[in-house]
């Protein structure tokens, strides 16, 4: 089975370009050149010494030897939360600054939820100099607010999304409406692996990087290749489909997406996307996403800022529907409590989105040599007021 | 009166003299729950040659504040599609003039395409507009449907839209196409600008199969004028629901509404 798109941006039935008339030049004029823009050599030198001297690649694969006993297996870290900016986020956002300058494009649109992705936008752009607004949702700028006042500190400007929710999936409607009145200078970068085609597949290539890097570090610790799992957490999904990349179509490598059950799955409150909703057509894919009957996007909930979105990209869609990938979740409170032991075990604070991936280690059962990879997408710097809330610690 | 088929509605409107022909949008479940056909009725009676009525969404990404609040009011007083279906089972009797519905594709797939198709054509709908429809997968996936139920799928094209792809979409329209004025959501702007113009002229040279109405920033009796000069008509959107949300009394705010936009 392949986990690639075909030629019309399909990962199986999941994906496409469900966009309007007004966006088609835009979306066209991306599909068509994205493939010979990444591939070209000299775009490859630039966006890999950037990702080397920049965000600080490789990011380290660390062997968590007090967390290995707790689970009875040897377990690795990703450690994407030591990159520049703090998240896995800025490997896409380098990539797609790249993109635009390419393209001619002088001005840069993203929309944001936790606000990871914002700063990892705001930072390139201020790198190359290019003007940036970034969306934002009027609830998460409040309740997010060292990241607004940080992507304002590296230049941006932040607007605040008051329409519908006023969360993630409201600030990527109004980047939406921004792109579609400004279609000829400006680029958006979409922060996951989600949006129209070619958003999900090229986000998915520059996060690529994570497996990559994988790959070759488990070669050096462990003499092999590949691990038996790989674990990482879903909003949208951009550092689980980095990290499953280039084991997709490996079947020895089991494939662990953890979704945000927020309060529970059946409690009205949660983000677990492929366990509450069904196939529909969301921010220009055909996609899983949690919605009424009648067809209304709902509004999801998780503790975490950066996995409260109603979908999730194609591709995950697909290694859904397939059965590649297993889907679980965690609840807040089982994502709090794997930060603050991933803190007290190995000196290390996870982003809740991140925790999230770690609280799976509980719910999985694990043979003595089983070799893990759990993706450590973020730090928990900017979740420390709710560490300090909500956690028991 | 001889019962004329859905699908000819629509032709009829392009063999009139005069042309300007208005097209008037309004969300159904705006301002309230009920007044679906009530609204209809009365832009009939006020002189609209065409209604559009939009299925509510939660996510309207192709327009502007006004409509998306309409949008969300519409949702919060309970408005869904099936209750749509049920609403326009009074038009066959009440509403001569043809009848458009427009929405985004995700509620339409949830109720089921061919079913949508269905209730419509029995419903006497002439076409539809969905804005995140693309084209290509209208062509690859549902024009089958569409045609077995006599509905007109409606096309956007844009100043962006380039001569070949609007003569392809040309080609694979039914009844006319909706040309957007300007690149932007809908509502976001007032007047015609010169390039918006020149774009319209740009229309008109191309001779195209099927006649075109202009749409996005159509607020007023200028405007529609304007419109008017290079198309057969112009469609009226977010400054309807605006008079909507203004007026005293619905029955006098509509037709005060549209005698103003023709300037009657």
């Amino acid at each position: 089975m392949s986990f690639s798109i075909d030629k019309n941006g399909y990962y199986g039935s999941f994906g496409g370009a469900f966009i309007p008339e007004m966006l088609y030049p835009n979306i066209e004029e991306l599909g068509n050149s994205y493939l010979e823009i990444i591939q070209d050599p000299v775009f490859q030198d630039k966006f890999r010494s950037l990702l080397k001297d920049y965000v600080g690649r490789p990011s380290p694969l660390f062997l968590a030897e007090r967390l290995s006993n707790k689970y009875g297996c040897k377990i690795y870290l990703k450690r994407e939360d030591l990159n520049h900016t703090g998240a896995h986020k800025v490997n896409n956002t380098i990539g797609q600054i790249l993109v635009a300058q390419k393209l001619g494009k002088q001005k840069i649109i993203a929309e944001t939820g936790a606000g990871q992705h914002g700063v990892a936008t705001a930072t390139v752009c201020a790198l190359m100099g290019m003007e940036c607004i970034v969306y934002m949702g009027e609830v998460d700028m409040a309740r997010q607010r060292p990241n607004v006042e940080r992507m304002k500190l590296l230049g941006a400007e932040v607007r605040p999304a008051t329409s519908g929710s006023r969360t993630l999936k409201d600030a990527t409607n109004e980047a939406l409406r921004h792109w579609i009145n400004h279609p000829v200078d400006t680029h958006y970068i979409i922060g996951s692996v989600v949006g129209p085609h070619p958003y999900p597949d090229m986000v998915t290539r520059f996060q690529s990087i994570i497996s990559e890097e994988i790959k070759q570090q488990l070669k050096e610790h462990e003499g092999r290749e590949y691990p038996d799992y790989v674990i990482a957490c879903v909003g949208g999904g951009s550092n689980a489909a980095g990290a499953f990349y280039h084991f997709n179509e490996n079947d020895q490598v089991r494939l662990i997406a953890v979704e945000a059950a927020g309060q529970g799955l059946s409690s009205g409150h949660s983000a677990a996307t492929t366990n509450l909703g069904k196939r529909g057509v969301l921010h220009g894919s055909m996609t899983i996403l949690m919605q009424t009957t009648d067809g209304q996007v709902v509004e999801p909930y998780s503790i975490s800022a950066g996995l409260d979105y109603p979908g999730i990209g194609p591709l995950h869609a697909h290694l859904f529907e397939s059965g590649r990938a297993s889907f679980m979740s965690a609840t807040d409170q089982q994502a709090l409590e794997a930060g603050i032991r991933l803190s007290k075990l190995e000196g290390i604070i996870p982003a809740l989105e991140s925790a999230h991936a770690l609280a799976a280690l509980e719910q999985l059962e694990f043979v003595g040599n089983d070799l893990v990879v759990v993706n450590l997408s973020g730090r928990g710097d900017k979740d420390l007021e709710t560490y300090i809330e909500k956690g028991k610690y | 009166m001889e019962k004329i088929s859905s699908t000819d509605k629509l032709a009829s409107l392009w063999h009139r003299e005069a042309g300007e022909i208005l097209s008037v949008y309004f969300t159904a479940g705006y301002p309230k729950l009920h007044q679906t056909s009530e609204i209809a009725a009365k832009l009939q009676e006020s002189g609209a040659d065409l209604i559009e009525i939009g299925m509510p969404y939660s996510d309207p990404v192709a327009d502007g504040p006004t409509i998306q609040q309409s949008n969300q009011v519409a949702l919060e007083n309970g408005m869904t599609l099936e209750l749509l279906m049920e609403q326009l089972l009074s038009f066959e009797q009440n509403i001569s003039i043809p009848v458009i519905l427009m929405g985004y594709f995700n509620p339409i797939l949830q109720y089921g395409v061919e079913r949508f198709c269905q209730h419509c054509g029995e419903r006497g709908v002439s076409g539809l507009i969905i804005p995140d429809l693309p084209v290509q997968e209208y062509l690859d996936h549902y024009q089958q449907v569409f045609q077995e139920f006599n509905l007109h799928n409606i096309f956007l094209i844009t100043p962006q839209t380039s001569d070949q792809r609007i003569r392809w979409i040309d080609r694979h329209s039914s009844s006319f196409i909706y040309a957007v004025s300007d690149a932007s959501i809908t509502g976001a702007r007032s007047g015609i600008s010169e390039r918006q113009e020149a774009y319209f002229k740009r229309l008109q040279s191309l001779d195209l199969q099927h006649p075109f109405l202009i749409g996005f920033g159509i607020s007023d009796n200028e405007t529609f004028r304007k419109a008017c000069q290079y198309a057969k008509g112009a469609i009226i959107g977010s400054a309807f629901i605006n008079a909507l949300k203004e007026a005293d009394e619905l029955g006098d705010g509509i037709e005060n509404f549209v005698h103003s936009i023709k300037g009657l």
